[in-house]
């Protein structure tokens, strides 16, 4: 511990990212299960722009044969000349599709798909690091990824091609294809999520008969994820895929969309990792309130249910995305939850961690914000007086005090006679709480005499039926 | 009837004051807007029940109880919990039945905890239901929930079916059965997952006939599920089916699905099988194992997944060891994952290798695995360092532990500091006390200073540690001296570590370092400009008064904590007074 930085004075911790830095090393993994005991040498096979026009059908079936070939990427010197023909002939069929017209013939949707299933679908390997945390760690990448990049690639410009069509693409892009694509969102890897994310978008606009399936097998994995594992790492894209399918739902909204509001994404707030895919979280709960503005109270009840007891960073998300449904609230919505959300927040505003504290005062910079209050300053005055009164005589935190202040001013100049009625009664109220937990401990002390009473005599009365 | 109410209501009566505990205020408590409040009624819940007597608990108290079932998971839980004790609280057996409308709820709720502990309360009272009120209320309760809406009253389903079973007709039998058969294909995965983990419960109740006519065809559509979640839960079932089937059964029934979940293309899958393998060997018997299982066990030790290999690995220590050693000799090839799972057990065997072995076969593997670039499969090999200590001597190991020991002491993850601190006790132990003054003390201090608060915490009982093993002398000359320089560092969480020691300190080093050494530095820093460096002295001197004489503490401590009672921080100004009032300052 020579040099001491300045920072480090003030408040003696260092600097996360600092730390990070020293420990971090790019790790690698793949998962293809290997059956195939020899390696397989590949040999090229002539370009498709150099054959005659009647041929290239035909070599482009081989060559996505060809390209069924896996190889070990784990050792890094292992087949490299294959490995080369292979990564060669998947960019050539990627430009293939994407530039060609009349390519797509009925009888190379097999092919295709048989390529691209071989190729990405399989089971994800073990994490390499078991306390994989995605906040704090790098994550380990996909080491076949210069083939399986390409093969991505390939699906999406094969999905995108403007002769596809998805009348016989879904006798082999059908639920199980799904259902398998849907398990790689847990890919550590953020690259092949990116390309999953847009892949399942598109498959989502073209395939009517599959939305409903995607959508329950979605819906499955969050609840698996709430209430069973706690990890996914593809939480954030399939919620990204959400934000714009919600976007789009009709209305009045369908009882099954309502349901998963409620029943899976109020619940996902609850979960250890929720700063990751907060943003994306936020975004569809809003997009649901901006269809049905009578969800408001139920979707504010569900957080205010699930409110962050003990994580400071949580509770600071939380009120963030309180303040976005605020912005789009309706008044009327807005009387129905007032007293619930407001006793929270005076909570908040209580705090001892400074930024909860700060997060929630800063409500009151929002002009929208400031009519509703305004508006029903009658409820929400007496619900957030006391806190606010008594920090701005205790909080240890000087900015806190002082926004504090500024609160409590803007909260008089609405009102000026409640406030004085509240800042007199302040006293008697106290001590009117106190008289009542005095009342409360008495009962149960009561409560625990008799019980001490009742069981005593029972025992006695066990003891004399014995004898 | 009201006459042969249980003994709360008789004294109930018998007081005569029925306005002394009315349901309002009771419930009112149960209804706080507080949910701490909530909590700690819903806590005594069996008292505000015996205050109310059995007859209003059933008429009064369930039905509230049963309708207001939306609250935070932490007080449902705690409901779940108290209605599985509350049999007698309702008047017995011939009432138990009442306590099932709050319960059925409860196993509806989305949290899983809540509605496991539901589950569990009603596998406890359905034991208190008799045969009739079994099929009259309980039964009819698990086929709501088996054909419930929502997945969660499904998979709490899949938990009762086997503790009503035993005790019902033949005709709720075959429903009972034909339910469970429905949850094992449902539609959510979430539900065959809770029917697949509770297959092999199941089994154990049904008559043979059923466990080869409708057991194992669940079990074979289960182990080849289309998610690897369930597929793995029906290998866990497996060893319960083979347990009941008769020997010649075995081969046809349940190996051919065994053998196909050991080579599964989901490494959990695999994972499993390997994890499960002593239980599966043993339900299997010996002719199957040596046969089928022993290769299976083999390939599995050289599968392409690591983790599989690792769980693999760990099963070694039971096998017989000619089988195994030349897989212990593998572990220089392959990965860290395997190494750092075999390195934990085979310091295990050098107790049944006895020293020769252990010096022939181990010990160049431990060498060699002291030197691993993975810090896990070094940790294994030190933690483990007192089976072979007993066996060979810690001598041979010092001169390879050294280095492994300085660079885990500095390992990037506190985790793996913070493991190896907790060695420190034992090797300062093993390795005497010239070894450590020398090689170890450097480290030992060092770690006062890291910059996560738990390593900081566990060195400074590690110094508590040493200085009863090495005595007050010791601690006097090597580190109470560090320790109290420490006091004027510029880093304040440096300076309350310095606080921290003396707390731990103080007691095993005695009056006299205490009261000339220790004390005069904490008196000083109640003059800190960080207000939690000044209230963590008045917690010093609460900590250490005990070991100070009177005059100590008349004359020194009691005018600084009396000064420190009128700081303007609040916190410090708390813990000051408390001091005083614990402390015998007249």
């Amino acid at each position: 511990m020579s040099a001491i930085s300045a920072s480090e004075k003030v408040d003696g911790f260092t600097r996360k990212s600092v730390r990070k830095a020293q420990r971090q090393r790019r790790s690698q993994g793949s998962s293809q299960y290997r059956t195939q005991s020899a390696p397989v040498e590949l040999s090229p096979l002539p370009q498709l722009k150099d054959a005659p026009s009647t041929e290239q059908q035909e070599l482009f079936t081989q060559k996505l044969q060809q390209c069924c070939i896996l190889f070990d990427f784990f050792d890094s010197v292992l087949d490299l000349k294959s490995k080369e023909i292979k990564r060669a002939t998947l960019n050539e069929l990627v430009e293939y599709v994407s530039t060609n017209r009349g390519v797509l013939q009925e009888s190379t949707y097999p092919e295709i798909t048989n390529m691209i299933i071989t190729n990405i679908f399989r089971a994800l390997p073990p994490s390499d690091n078991p306390d994989f945390d995605p906040e704090e760690d790098e994550p380990t990448l996909e080491a076949a990824w210069p083939h399986i990049q390409l093969v991505y690639e390939f699906l999406l410009r094969f999905l995108e091609n403007p002769d596809f069509q998805p009348s016989i693409a879904k006798r082999y892009i059908d639920q199980k294809f799904v259902l398998q694509l849907l398990e790689l969102f847990d890919s550590e890897d953020p690259r092949e999520r990116d390309f999953l994310k847009t892949i399942l978008h598109r498959i989502y606009g073209k395939f009517l008969g599959l939305r409903a399936f995607i959508r329950k097998q979605i819906n499955n994995i969050f609840l698996r994820f709430i209430y069973e594992t706690e990890h996914f790492n593809g939480v954030a894209e399939l919620l990204e895929i959400l934000g714009s399918i919600i976007n789009g739902f009709a209305l009045p909204l369908k009882a099954e969309h309502k349901q998963f509001l409620m029943k899976v994404l109020i619940p996902l707030h609850t979960a250890k990792g929720l700063a990751l895919f907060h943003a994306q979280l936020a975004y569809c709960v809003v997009q649901f309130l901006e269809k049905d503005p009578t969800l408001t109270e139920p979707v504010i009840r569900g957080l205010l249910k699930f409110w962050p007891k003990t994580c400071s960073q949580k509770e600071v998300m939380y009120l963030g995305e309180i303040e976005e449904i605020l912005d789009v609230i309706e008044p009327t919505q807005f009387k129905k939850i007032q007293e619930p959300l407001f006793r929270q927040i005076s909570k908040c505003v209580a705090n001892p961690h400074f930024q909860v504290a700060e997060r929630a005062l800063y409500f009151w910079n929002n002009e929208y914000i400031l009519s509703l209050i305004e508006e029903n300053i009658d409820k929400v005055l007496p619900t957030m007086f006391g806190s606010l009164y008594r920090i701005s005589k205790e909080h240890w935190n000087p900015t806190i005090v002082a926004l504090v202040y500024n609160v409590l001013k803007t909260l008089m100049e609405m009102n000026c006679t409640l406030f004085d009625e509240l800042t007199s009664s302040y006293k008697a109220d106290r001590q009117r709480e106190k008289k009542k937990e005095q009342e409360r401990d008495e009962l149960w002390k009561k409560l625990d005499e008799l019980k001490l009473k009742l069981c005593g005599q029972e025992r006695k009365k066990q003891t004399n039926a014995r004898v | 009837e009201e006459k042969r109410a249980g003994p709360a209501s008789t004294l109930y009566c018998a007081d005569g004051d029925d306005s002394l505990y009315p349901i309002a205020v009771l419930i009112d408590e149960l209804r706080n807007e507080d949910v701490q409040l909530r909590l700690n009624s819903i806590k005594k819940l069996s008292t505000i029940a015996l205050a109310l007597g059995v007859e209003r608990t059933r008429t009064e108290l369930l039905p509230f109880l049963t309708d207001t079932i939306y609250d935070e998971d932490e007080v449902l839980l705690a409901l779940a919990e108290q209605l599985g004790n509350f049999t007698m609280l309702v008047g017995g057996p011939e009432y138990v039945h009442c306590l099932l409308p709050p319960l059925e709820s409860l196993a509806t709720v989305e949290e899983t905890v809540v509605r496991d502990k539901a589950v569990e309360s009603l596998r406890k009272i359905s034991q208190e239901h008799s045969p009739v009120d079994l099929e009259v209320h309980f039964e009819p309760l698990v086929k709501r929930l088996a054909s419930g809406d929502w997945f969660t009253s499904r998979t709490s389903a899949c938990g009762l079916f086997s503790v009503c079973y035993p005790r019902v007709s033949s005709t709720v039998k075959a429903e009972i059965r034909q339910h469970f058969r429905t949850l094992c294909s449902d539609d959510t995965p979430m539900v065959r997952r809770a029917a697949a983990s509770k297959l092999g419960e199941f089994a154990k109740v049904l008559e043979l006939d059923y466990v080869k006519s409708d057991i194992i065809s669940l079990f074979t559509a289960l182990a080849s599920d289309e998610q690897d979640s369930v597929r793995l839960l029906a290998v866990e079932a497996c060893v319960s089916i083979a347990t009941l089937l008769p020997q010649e059964d075995l081969e046809t029934l349940v190996m051919p699905t065994l053998r196909q979940a050991a080579e599964d293309k989901s490494w959990r899958v695999r994972y499993m099988v390997a994890d499960k393998f002593s239980e599966l060997q043993k339900a299997v018997g010996p002719e199957i194992t040596k046969n089928d299982l022993v290769p299976a066990f083999q390939n599995l030790l050289k599968d392409c997944e690591a983790e599989v290999r690792a769980a693999a690995a760990n099963k070694v220590k039971g096998k017989r060891l000619n089988i195994m050693l030349p897989f212990i000799r593998l572990i220089q090839y392959t990965n860290q994952h395997v190494k750092s799972a075999l390195a934990s057990v085979i310091m295990g065997l050098s107790t049944i290798l006895g020293k020769d072995n252990t010096i022939e076969h181990l010990l160049p593997l431990f060498l060699a695995q002291l030197k691993d670039e993975c810090p896990e499969v070094r940790l294994n090999i030190i933690s483990n360092l007192d089976c072979v200590n007993e066996v060979i001597g810690i001598r041979q190991l010092s001169q390879s532990l050294l280095p492994a020991i300085v660079e885990l002491a500095e390992d990037a993850k506190w985790r793996v500091r913070l493991a190896i601190i907790e060695y420190m006790p034992l090797l300062a132990g093993q390795l005497g006390v010239e070894f450590f003054d020398e090689k170890l003390n450097t480290l030992c201090m060092a770690w006062l200073i890291d910059h996560v608060y738990a390593i900081r915490e566990a060195a400074t009982c590690n110094l508590m540690k040493l200085v009863e093993k090495f005595g007050a002398e010791w601690a006097q000359n090597t580190i109470v001296p560090k320790v109290l320089g420490m006091a004027n560092d510029p880093n304040y969480l440096h300076r309350m570590t310095t606080l921290f020691c003396i707390n731990a300190l103080s007691e095993a080093c005695g009056q006299e370092i205490t009261t000339k050494q220790m004390l005069p530095v904490v008196l000083k820093m109640s003059n800190d400009q960080v207000a939690n460096v000044r209230f963590n002295v008045a917690k010093s001197l609460q900590k250490i008064g005990p070991v100070l004489d009177n005059n100590a503490l008349q004359t020194e401590v009691k005018p600084v904590l009396e000064k420190l009672a009128s700081d303007q921080d609040m916190d410090v100004k708390y813990f000051a007074q408390e001091a005083i009032s614990v402390l015998p300052l007249a």
